[in-house]
């Protein structure tokens, strides 16, 4: 059957997904933006709706069951209200998740359930890593067997939290193929930097974390598959990338039906309408390519990887779209840093490059 | 209710077969038939005909369902899923040839155009044809020569004969698709007709708009021209002049009466909600022909696309196919959202016009890059990327041009009247 409606406790989670983005978020992320730090209290609070924890079989300490789709829904609604803080909210889940894609039954027993049952947990990964040319499929980063060990070496940037986490989670290349690598944050080798600086994401700390024989024993590597951990990472981006593009449309759109010019509101020029309608039509386009991405990795379907990397790829050209088209449409305004929507055009470029700051 | 993207069993099977026939009756004459402008396939034509009759699917218009007994009340019930079958039948004829697809017979616009406005008699008296012997085909006049995007400027003109009670048709109607086979009696077709918009009062505006069935060889209309075009041509493409041709009163679709409302020119755009996405969808199906054409050329040259690669690292080919890929794909899943949209009865206003705007725009971007992508060979009329990429333009143009579906869009997102924005 083909359906487009989100189910009822998928409605429940949006709903409350939504007053947290627009009452918390939203009026918090600009600010955050600025002063280059989240409220503690911001983050914990969206930790709280239980995007991650609905995910989770009770088995580990959840109460749901993963599903890419929701969690996709969920991510849309949340960058609605700030980027940033989204990727905050859910960082956890970037240790969390893939140790129930592709870990073994004692690692999940092991780690789920400490990520889980916590406040706001301080669990990140390391995927990224500081080349043009990066590619979570053909990593710098190796992991060679040493003994009972595996050893790790190599640079990753753009990590979340890393200063303050008790593990992470360190992609490497093994034999040429990309696995997880579970790292406590005592690890001899592992050192983090000072937080690093991008065009945007300011209020979330993000850092470069080098890996000089890093060992870790070979009970720490996440044996499963990579491809459907870096599918959620592509359906959880494409999904931020909507929630920010649809947080820019309908700023453009409320602004140019007051902003008057040669007697009429903006919105009544077709120049301004015909954006407007453009934006509304890539994000419609986009996000239903990502929500049968999502449904297609729930339904355990091959394709997935597939339609998830379009769906990724879609999604970076259409927020750079929107975002650019937004701040056209507020002139000058757009221009200016006390309007978001500069931000957001910020937020938009860094898609390209994203993969890994997120995973549902 | 839920997220579900999984292909419904009858569609999947009814797509299978459609590709069989894609493949074996239109892709073979393909190129002869737009080589040769106004022939007509009547091998093709016939073969449908037998072919939907024999499945039921008489009409290509959506048909609610023949009242059945419950059968079996404790079963649960299915799912509507007309529209949704009908566009998934669509972009699977489109992929096989566009234009011929216009030339399926069973009732096309003319149809759909009765489903939308007519009475339950009405509907019952003109779409019965179509399950006859002879394909039989319909046809819908709107344009004018001084009326296309702007439908309210249209100037033919219905006047009621109230001692014959009979209307009396004056006008010039352009561009009519199908509208030779539709009206102009041939032996080999059943007996169709032409559904003609009209003014009941020229003074009343949209208000006045009517549209009345014209049936085929009625006396006082004729086909003056038939157009050759960039693409789809093997579709009749029709002028149609109307002097003081008379039809029956009840030819007329709705209300003989002037009411101070527009539901004339709302059952017109009730229609266009309906056929939006259905014209989107045999854009998406030209695209789709398209992609896989170059796919294959490209493979048999030894190129194959290395999805999963970051941009960087991609080649300009891959990265051409692969936003192609992002393209078709994503624009098929709007169609669907639209006739998931009217099998569930929710009004899709929107989200018709948006699947038409991002149809007409992503057929045009991945027909060229095709024929720009295979350099020579796409430009050769060897193979069939330049004739999609002449077949292409006309998802633009037809059933609203973008700019017009834009408009929808726009004013549907900002909650504006056609007035607050033109
Ligand atoms: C092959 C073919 C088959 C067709 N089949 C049928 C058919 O079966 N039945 C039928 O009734 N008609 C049919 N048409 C007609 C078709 O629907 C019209 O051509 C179309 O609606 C555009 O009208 P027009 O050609 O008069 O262009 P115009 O309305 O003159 O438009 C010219 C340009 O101006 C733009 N424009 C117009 N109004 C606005 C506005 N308000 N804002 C911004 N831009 C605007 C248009 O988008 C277009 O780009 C067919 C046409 C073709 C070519």
């Amino acid at each position: 059957m083909y359906s487009f409606e989100p189910n009822e406790e998928q409605q429940m989670l949006i709903d409350a997904v939504r007053r947290y983005a627009k009452g918390d978020l939203r009026p918090a992320g600009h600010e955050a933006e600025e002063s280059k730090s989240l409220p503690k209290k911001l983050v914990n609070k969206g930790w709280e709706l239980g995007v991650l924890q609905a995910s989770i079989p009770e088995a580990y300490g959840g109460f749901g069951e993963r599903s890419a789709v929701t969690g996709a829904l969920a991510a849309e609604e949340m960058a609605w209200g700030d980027l940033a803080g989204s990727l905050a909210v859910i960082t956890p889940g970037l240790f969390a998740m893939p140790i129930l894609l592709a870990g073994s039954e004692e690692q999940k027993q092991e780690w789920i359930p400490t990520v889980i049952e916590a406040d706001w947990p301080k669990y990140t990964a390391a995927l990224i890593e500081p080349f043009f040319d990066f590619d979570p499929n053909d990593l710098k980063t190796t992991a060679t067997v040493e003994g009972d060990d595996f050893a790790l070496n190599g640079v990753k940037m753009m990590v979340p939290f890393a200063a303050e986490a008790e593990a992470m989670i360190i992609y490497a290349s093994l034999n040429g193929l990309t696995k997880g690598f579970i790292v406590p944050k005592s690890s001899a080798g592992l050192s983090v930097s000072e937080p690093e600086k991008f065009m945007s994401l300011n209020a979330l700390p993000l850092y470069r974390v080098t890996l000089e024989n890093v060992k870790v024993p070979q009970s720490h590597i996440l044996d499963g598959d990579f491809a459907p951990i870096l599918a959620s990472m592509r359906v959880a981006n494409a999904a931020l990338a909507i929630g920010v593009a649809n947080g820019a449309l309908e700023y453009a759109r409320d602004y140019a039906k007051e902003r008057q010019a040669f007697g009429v509101k903006i919105a009544q020029k077709q120049a301004i309408a015909f954006m407007l309608a453009e934006m509304a039509t890539e994000i419609e386009a986009i996000r239903l390519l990502n929500w049968e991405a999502a449904w297609m990795l729930d339904a355990g379907k091959e394709e997935a990887v597939i339609q998830a990397y379009l769906a990724a790829t879609g999604a970076a050209d259409m927020v750079m779209m929107v975002t650019d088209r937004a701040v056209q449409i507020l002139g000058g305004y757009g221009y200016i840093r006390d309007y978001p929507v500069e931000m957001w055009m910020r937020n938009g470029r860094g898609f390209a490059s994203f993969t890994g700051l997120a995973i549902v | 209710m839920t997220i579900e993207f999984e292909t419904p069993k009858p569609i999947a099977n009814m797509r299978y077969m459609l590709q069989t026939v894609a493949e074996n009756m239109m892709r073979p004459i393909s190129r002869e038939m737009d080589e040769n402008e106004h022939e007509i396939p009547y091998g093709y034509i016939e073969f449908m005909h037998t072919a939907m009759k024999s499945t039921g699917a008489g009409s290509l218009a959506p048909q609610e369902k023949k009242e059945k007994k419950e059968e079996n009340p404790g079963k649960p019930k299915h799912p509507p899923i007309a529209y949704q079958s009908l566009a998934s039948m669509l972009e699977m004829l489109a992929w096989g040839d566009v234009g011929m697809y216009l030339i399926t017979p069973g009732g096309g616009l003319g149809a759909a155009a009765v489903q939308a406005a007519g009475s339950p008699e009405q509907k019952a008296k003109f779409l019965e044809r179509f399950d006859g012997e002879k394909p039989t085909f319909a046809a819908m006049c709107m344009t004018e020569p001084q009326a296309g995007s702007d439908t309210s400027a249209i100037r033919a003109t219905a006047v009621l004969d109230k001692e014959t009670n009979e209307w009396i048709l004056n006008g010039e109607k352009i561009f009519v698709t199908a509208g030779h086979k539709s009206f102009v009696p041939d032996e080999q077709f059943g007996a169709g007709f032409l559904v003609v918009w009209a003014t009941i009062d020229p003074t009343a505006g949209r208000g006045g708009m009517r549209a009345f069935v014209v049936e085929t060889g009625t006396a006082g209309v004729a086909v003056t021209k038939l157009e050759h075009k960039l693409g789809i041509r093997v579709s009749d493409t029709a002028a149609i002049v109307l002097q003081d041709a008379r039809v029956p009163f009840d030819a007329l679709l709705g209300s003989p009466t002037v009411e101070k409302t527009t539901t004339g020119f709302k059952g017109a755009m009730a229609t266009f909600d309906a056929t939006r996405p259905l014209v989107a969808a045999t854009g998406v199906g030209v695209a789709r022909a398209a992609l896989e054409e170059v796919k294959k050329m490209l493979s048999e040259q030894g190129v194959t696309i290395r999805y999963g690669l970051p941009r960087q690292k991609l080649t300009a080919i891959e990265r051409d196919v692969i936003d192609m890929e992002i393209m078709l794909k994503s624009a098929w899943l709007m169609v669907l959202k639209a006739v998931w949209m009217a099998d569930n009865q929710k009004p899709n206003a929107l989200e018709s016009s948006m699947s038409k705007v991002r149809s007409g725009d992503i057929v045009a971007k991945v027909t060229q890059k095709a024929v720009e992508i295979m350099g020579p060979l796409g430009y050769s009329r060897e193979f069939l990327l330049e004739k999609w990429f002449r077949d292409a333009k006309i998802t633009d143009i037809y059933e609203g041009t973008g700019q017009i579906n834009r408009l929808v869009v726009a004013r549907q997102i900002l909650g504006y009247s056609g007035a607050e924005l033109r």
